[in-house]
């Protein structure tokens, strides 16, 4: 069964998304001696380009072509995939907003375990696939055990499996586009609607004072708003401060919102879950100021201080406007 | 139109610090305070607004055991017509498959246009609503921050991808769709609201009321276990700035202008 591990390959405009290549490097820590098959799937020119590439990763690549793949409409790419995977089969998914899309309910078509956001792996025995993940927004960590006997779909967080080392391969490109079946869908894709550009372009600035949901309420933003003015910098903040409407959208870092590269990133009362980190890139100097020392941002930032936002900001505004 | 919210109560990420057990069985459990999961709130104010817009009826379900019912009551005092207890002993240890099943149950009993689920909860897994839909063969959209109800027969739906862009698509009636976070403001409940519903009947289904066979559910039905709790060894992480308030400011102060962040 483990022999045969799968790739689902995102991409757009003809390139592959970052995960295609972290996908291998999952694969290889599941099973080295797996032959790992990437599945590309998708319509025209564009796709040929993205096969090509993922054949210097993967020693096979699985193309399907068809006009009903142009836009990766999840209930469709569901069932091709039930359609032409063997069964047993064991298949990686980003778990990026597709893959959470696609990945449960294939699992439940193929009859086959789901993991899933693995952020790493243990080992195979016999039939039993052990791999590490997050729970709590990432406050605490689990091994879990699957039972991988009649196939699994492993949902692998992206940005986690670094493909440093990943040997160059010729893998070949098989056509599947005639083995596939494509359903009438009852979720038809119509448009996609970019997101509102805001009255601060936060991926430009250079220094973030970045606020979660430790600032508590409306009112207390505009303690970061002063310490931002007092140090030259722009106001960013975690998710679920757009989402009680305390600022607008355009001003979140995270895979939801904006991806900011600032030199200096200053994350107040932000616990520090994947999805915001993945907005943070360039890799900045990141200073962490929370009341829990046991806060995940405190891995990731450079300098970490344990203290009351609410208390420690106006203090620090009050220190830098006497320079 | 007929909504069903699957809700479920979880530890409340805001209002504790999570941490593990001494023996690292679980979660530390003593003085933890539960609230209904964040995603499902949004569900559940979804689901009351698109009655109050289009009629019919809002039921809020959730497997669970007895506390889960305070939930339950919570939602209903948001405005739920009804609730639903989903308990039994058989259902312990449900994998998220196992969930699904369950809950597949009771949406077989009853007659519904619209199934909401969360996106996630406390285990970032955001696996039963696909399940869910992929068991009863219904189609299935995560993520959704926008409902329009277009007819009787079908809705269009946003989803939030990356970058906050909107993935819009039309979705034919019945379906379950996972709600995001953001997608409407949560209206605030009171303790007299909570009062209010105190003495309405919540019925409680067990495997046998369903129809569920034990052995698909619960531990035993299981192919997905977790383990253990753990707190990784990351490395060093962040240098910890050390010392009284003024003495933390002026380090911190050295290190912004060294770094640039200081205009
Ligand atoms: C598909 C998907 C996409 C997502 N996209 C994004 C995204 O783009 N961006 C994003 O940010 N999130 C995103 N999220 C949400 C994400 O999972 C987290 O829920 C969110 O990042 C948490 O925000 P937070 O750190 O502000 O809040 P919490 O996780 O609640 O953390 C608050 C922190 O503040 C601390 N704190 C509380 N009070 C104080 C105080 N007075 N002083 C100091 N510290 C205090 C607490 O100890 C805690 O660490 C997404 C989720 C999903 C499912």
């Amino acid at each position: 069964m483990t022999d045969q591990i799968f790739a689902y390959i995102t991409h757009k405009n003809g390139v592959a998304d970052d995960s295609a290549l972290e996908l291998s490097v999952a694969a290889g820590k599941i099973n080295a001696d797996a032959a790992v098959t990437a599945i590309v799937a998708g319509a025209g020119d564009s796709l040929s380009a993205v096969c090509d590439e993922m054949a210097k990763a993967y020693p096979t690549v699985w193309k399907l072509d068809n006009d009903a793949l142009a836009y990766p409409n999840a209930e469709v790419i569901r069932n091709v995939l039930a359609s032409i995977l063997p069964d047993n089969a064991m298949v990686l998914v980003p778990h990026d907003t597709f893959g959470m899309d696609l990945s449960p309910g294939l699992s439940v078509k193929m009859n086959a375990a789901f993991i899933s956001d693995v952020v790493d792996v243990e080992g195979l025995s016999d039939n039993t696939l052990t791999i590490v993940r997050q729970e709590y927004g990432g406050q605490v960590s689990t091994h879990v055990a699957a039972d991988i006997s009649s196939g699994a779909v492993i949902n692998v967080r992206p940005g986690v499996f670094q493909p440093d080392d990943i040997a160059a391969v010729s893998g070949e490109v098989v056509d599947k586009s005639d083995d596939i079946e494509i359903t009438d869908a009852k979720r038809r894709f119509l448009e996609t609607v970019e997101a509102e550009v805001g009255d601060v372009d936060i991926t430009k600035s250079d220094v973030l004072v970045s606020v979660g949901r430790g600032i508590e309420d409306e009112d207390n933003l505009e303690i970061a708003f002063d310490l931002a003015k007092a140090m030259g910098a722009d106001v960013s903040c975690s998710r679920p401060i757009v989402d009680a409407k305390w600022m607008e959208k355009s001003r979140q870092v995270g895979t939801s919102g904006q991806t900011v590269k600032p030199k200096v990133y200053l994350a107040a009362g932000i616990s520090g879950s994947f999805q915001h980190l993945g907005g943070l890139k360039g890799n900045p100097f990141i200073i962490a100021i929370n009341k829990n020392t046991k806060a995940p941002i405190f891995q990731v930032a450079d300098v970490g201080i344990e203290a009351d936002i609410l208390d420690f900001l106006p203090e620090l505004t009050e220190a830098i406007e006497e320079l | 139109m007929e909504i069903l919210v699957c809700v479920t109560r979880v530890p409340d990420t805001a209002e504790n610090e999570i941490e593990v057990n001494s023996d690292g069985t679980d979660i530390g459990r003593d003085d933890l305070v539960y609230s209904v999961n964040e995603w499902d709130n949004y569900a559940v104010e979804e689901a009351i607004q698109i009655r109050d817009r289009v009629g019919g009826s809002v039921t809020v379900v959730t497997v669970g055991d007895d506390e889960s019912e305070e939930i339950l009551r919570r939602e209903m005092a948001m405005g739920a017509d009804s609730g639903i207890l989903l308990a039994d002993g058989a259902f312990d240890g449900s994998d998220g498959l196992g969930i699904a099943r369950i809950l597949k149950a009771e949406v077989d009993k009853g007659n519904y246009d619209l199934i909401l689920t969360g996106a996630q909860s406390e285990g970032g897994t955001a696996e039963v609503g696909g399940m869910l839909a992929a068991l009863l063969d219904l189609p299935f959209a995560s993520l959704v921050n926008q409902i329009e109800i277009v007819d009787e027969k079908k809705i269009k739906v946003g989803r939030e991808i990356e970058g906050g862009n909107i993935e819009v698509s039309e979705i034919d009636l019945p379906c379950v769709l996972s709600v995001q976070t953001g997608i409407n403001e949560p209206r605030y409940v009171g303790i007299r609201g909570i009062r209010k519903v105190a003495s309405l009947d919540i019925p409680t289904h067990g495997a046998a009321d369903l129809g569920v066979d034990p052995a698909t559910v619960g531990a035993d039905g299981a192919r997905v276990k977790r383990m253990d709790y753990f707190i990784p060894d990351l490395g060093e992480g962040a240098e910890m700035l050390e010392g009284d308030t003024e003495e933390i400011i002026s380090k911190l102060i050295e290190l912004l202008k060294a770094k640039g962040g200081l205009k």
